[in-house]
């Protein structure tokens, strides 16, 4: 029953962290779209030397863990003098994570697609930079939605990570609570459940968008 | 520029030290979790309705909390219960049910890939049930999920580095210390991330190399 | 070029390696306004791969391409973009985009390649849809038509272009048998409205009856070329007439 109170007492403050949690997962996810995209047709449609400088950035943000990123960054933005913003250096650090994740969805769509989208476009005269734009990633884009939503889910649980440098998210107020009241089981199990829930509503969204943008004969396996 | 003293006298030593508590976590942890992984995967495929739903409830609730608060909720609420764990103990736990319910996802989504034609034309040439699943069911399955399972290898190796949220001294909680003593975080951390890249990447090579080993010409392509 | 008829279209000597492989080999065709040349072959002849190097989707290795008059610098990246655009290409498994619908399929090259706004490039597509007897489709996605619509859909894209030339890769082989009519037809309008045209085909009646020229192709060579009445005449002993004759067994058997 004391628990019990203590969540209850503990929740707003709990519950306040999700926003930041999830202004973490979203600023994370918008640069991994933003800077991913051009990763990844960069790899697939770039000279030799690009694909390689992609898939060096690949290799490195896929093979070092989250945790060691953000302690690499917090030396690097000492290093480099610039604030020490821990939501800063979380938000960074997930992004630049998630564009190395994201650019591999893109690219895995774009090579997805028949031989003969681009053939097509070039055959009507359009450039290479415009069948691109305009024939080949709105395909791929709207292929990329289920590992989309994957990403998403792993990005949210990925952001529990950032607390270690203080970033005033549901897990580091979880743990700050339960530091003090000793209350971890009722504590804890409440945080999972907050993560959960924000994960199910994520994963909604993410199919209405899907339902939204969806045409006829494509199948994207989401469901 | 790189300070070959400080790398050679104590990041080196104190990494090497913490490796090898990493890999006593991870390969115990990758074993098990895939054991276990596998038994939950046919559970939830062939077992009863009871069971099957146990096992699905499981698995997503795994894979919708982070791996942080399960690492928590081991090492710190269940000694509220009157269970106790060191920091490995409890990080090992931890990997290991975390692991067994995403192996579980790709076992199941193996197993269903497989089409009833195939059992039927075994059981048509006579085989019994076991035949079929050790020599029918299991390469297709095997192979159908091995890219997905090497792949949760590959993130138990990263996600290794969690446990020293519980204070276990592995090759990131050897580094954080030595950071914090010596305030050199770039340095230590870009050995640190050196560690996991080799780990990685090794591990890459030898899923790549299985795949392509066991590879069967127009099977399972994407 | 004594003819008073004007040379559109020139390939001259194209030849492409592949693997080591000749693919094609020293390739020449002349192409005058409003012609209907065919070429036929057995698979695997190099037909697909000659239209392909004519418009560049696969560079030749040697040769020239020449149109209206004007040869094109085929490593211009501009220029060949600007030649593509006035040599239309049908594809075998039509190649529309998935994404869009039958109308955007016709309008994107139009505001993308031509600047067209999206007002103009829209009742453009929907004319040129309804010329090939498509109007009331044209807001339906790929997936939701037919083979013989998709193909009428990829013509009415070609069209809309104001191509000099049309390129037509087997455009009926990837349809079913009772689908091949209609896009046939279309074509044949095509023809009789003067458009000049190169097409590969295994349609040898199609061919016989509209084709100026015909080229029979065979390892990457055009080994024969002439009318259809002098290639086709009974007894004229040609590589042309025997192929034709076994395509006509093969269909009296699988009809039988």
């Amino acid at each position: 029953m004391d628990s019990l109170i203590t969540v209850w007492n503990a929740l707003p403050f709990i519950v306040g962290g999700s926003l930041v949690t999830i202004a973490t997962v979203c600023i994370a996810l918008g640069m991994g779209l933003v800077f991913g995209v051009p990763l990844a047709v960069g790899q697939v449609y770039g000279s030799p030397v690009v694909q390689r400088l992609v898939g060096l950035y690949v290799w490195f943000f896929r093979g070092v863990p989250i945790l060691v990123l953000l302690f690499l960054f917090f030396g690097l933005f000492v290093g480099l003098g610039l604030p020490v913003e821990p939501f800063l250096v979380s938000c960074v650090v997930l992004g630049l994570t998630s564009t190395a994740y994201q650019s591999q969805i893109f690219r895995g769509a774009i090579q997805s697609l028949p031989q003969g989208q681009l053939k097509a476009a070039r055959a009507l005269g359009m450039s290479d930079g415009a069948a691109i734009r305009s024939i080949i990633l709105p395909q791929a884009l709207r292929l990329s939605i289920p590992g989309w939503a994957n990403e998403f889910s792993i990005l949210l649980k990925d952001s529990a990570i950032c607390y270690v440098l203080g970033t005033q998210e549901i897990m580091a107020r979880t743990n700050f609570v339960a530091a003090r009241t000793h209350e971890h089981l009722a504590l804890f199990a409440a945080a999972g459940l907050l993560y959960c829930l924000i994960t199910m509503v994520g994963l909604y969204l993410l199919r209405r968008l899907e339902n939204k943008t969806h045409i006829p004969g494509y199948s994207t396996g989401m469901n | 520029m790189i300070d070959t003293a400080f790398y050679m006298q104590e990041v080196l030593p104190a990494l090497n030290k913490g490796l090898l508590i990493s890999l006593a976590l991870i390969v115990p942890a990758g074993i098990i979790g895939f054991v276990c992984g596998v038994a939950l995967g046919v559970i939830r495929v062939f077992g009863g309705a009871l069971p099957r739903k146990l096992g699905d409830w499981y698995t997503s609730l795994i894979r919708g909390v982070p791996l942080a608060v399960q690492l928590m909720m081991v090492y710190y609420a269940l000694p509220h219960c009157g269970i106790y764990f060191d920091p490995y103990g409890a990080a090992l736990l931890s990997f290991i049910l975390c692991s067994a319910a995403y192996h579980s996802e790709y076992i199941r989504g193996a197993l269903l890939s497989i089409s009833q034609g195939q059992v039927r034309a075994a059981q048509a040439l006579g085989m019994t049930m076991a035949q079929t699943v050790l020599w029918i069911i299991v390469p297709q399955a095997a192979r159908r999920a091995l890219p997905g399972c090497g792949n949760e290898i590959i993130y138990l190796i990263k996600y290794s580095s969690l446990a020293y949220l519980v204070t276990c001294m592995e090759l990131m909680g050897e580094g954080k210390v030595l950071a914090s003593d010596t305030f050199r975080y770039m340095e230590v951390f870009l050995a640190v991330g050196a560690y996991y890249l080799a780990m990685v990447t090794v591990a890459t090579w030898i899923l790549r190399w299985l795949e392509q080993h066991y590879a069967i010409p127009g099977f399972g392509s994407r | 070029m004594m003819q008073n008829t004007e040379n559109v279209l020139r390939i001259h000597e194209i030849s492409k390696n592949l693997g080591g492989k000749a693919i094609l080999k020293s390739c020449s065709l002349d192409v005058a306004r409003g012609e209907l040349k065919v070429l036929i072959g057995p698979s695997g002849a190099g037909k697909s791969t000659l239209l392909q190097c004519i418009n560049c989707l696969i560079q030749p290795d040697s040769g020239e391409i020449w149109l209206n008059g004007q040869q094109l610098r085929r490593h211009d990246k501009k220029e060949l973009c600007a030649f593509r655009t006035q040599v239309g290409m049908i594809f075998q498994d039509f190649n529309l985009f998935d994404h869009l619908t039958a109308e955007a399929n016709v309008a994107v090259a139009l505001r993308k390649v031509k600047g067209m706004n999206r007002h103009d490039a829209l009742q453009r597509a929907r004319e040129e849809l309804g010329r090939v007897g498509l109007a009331r489709r044209a807001a339906l996605y790929p997936a939701q038509l037919s083979g013989g619509q998709k193909q009428r859909v990829a013509i009415a894209r070609a069209l809309a272009m104001d191509p000099t030339v049309i390129l037509l890769d087997e455009p009926t082989s990837a349809l079913d048998p009772e689908l091949v009519g209609e896009v046939l037809a279309v074509i044949r309008d095509l023809a009789r409205g003067g458009m000049t045209m190169v097409m590969a085909t295994h349609q040898m009646d199609f061919a016989r009856a509209l084709a100026t020229e015909i080229l029979f192709m065979e390892q990457g060579v055009i080994i024969e070329r002439g009318t259809p009445d002098a290639l086709l005449a009974a007894g004229a002993g040609t590589r042309t007439q025997a192929f034709f004759t076994r395509l006509q067994d093969m269909g009296d058997e699988s009809a039988s």
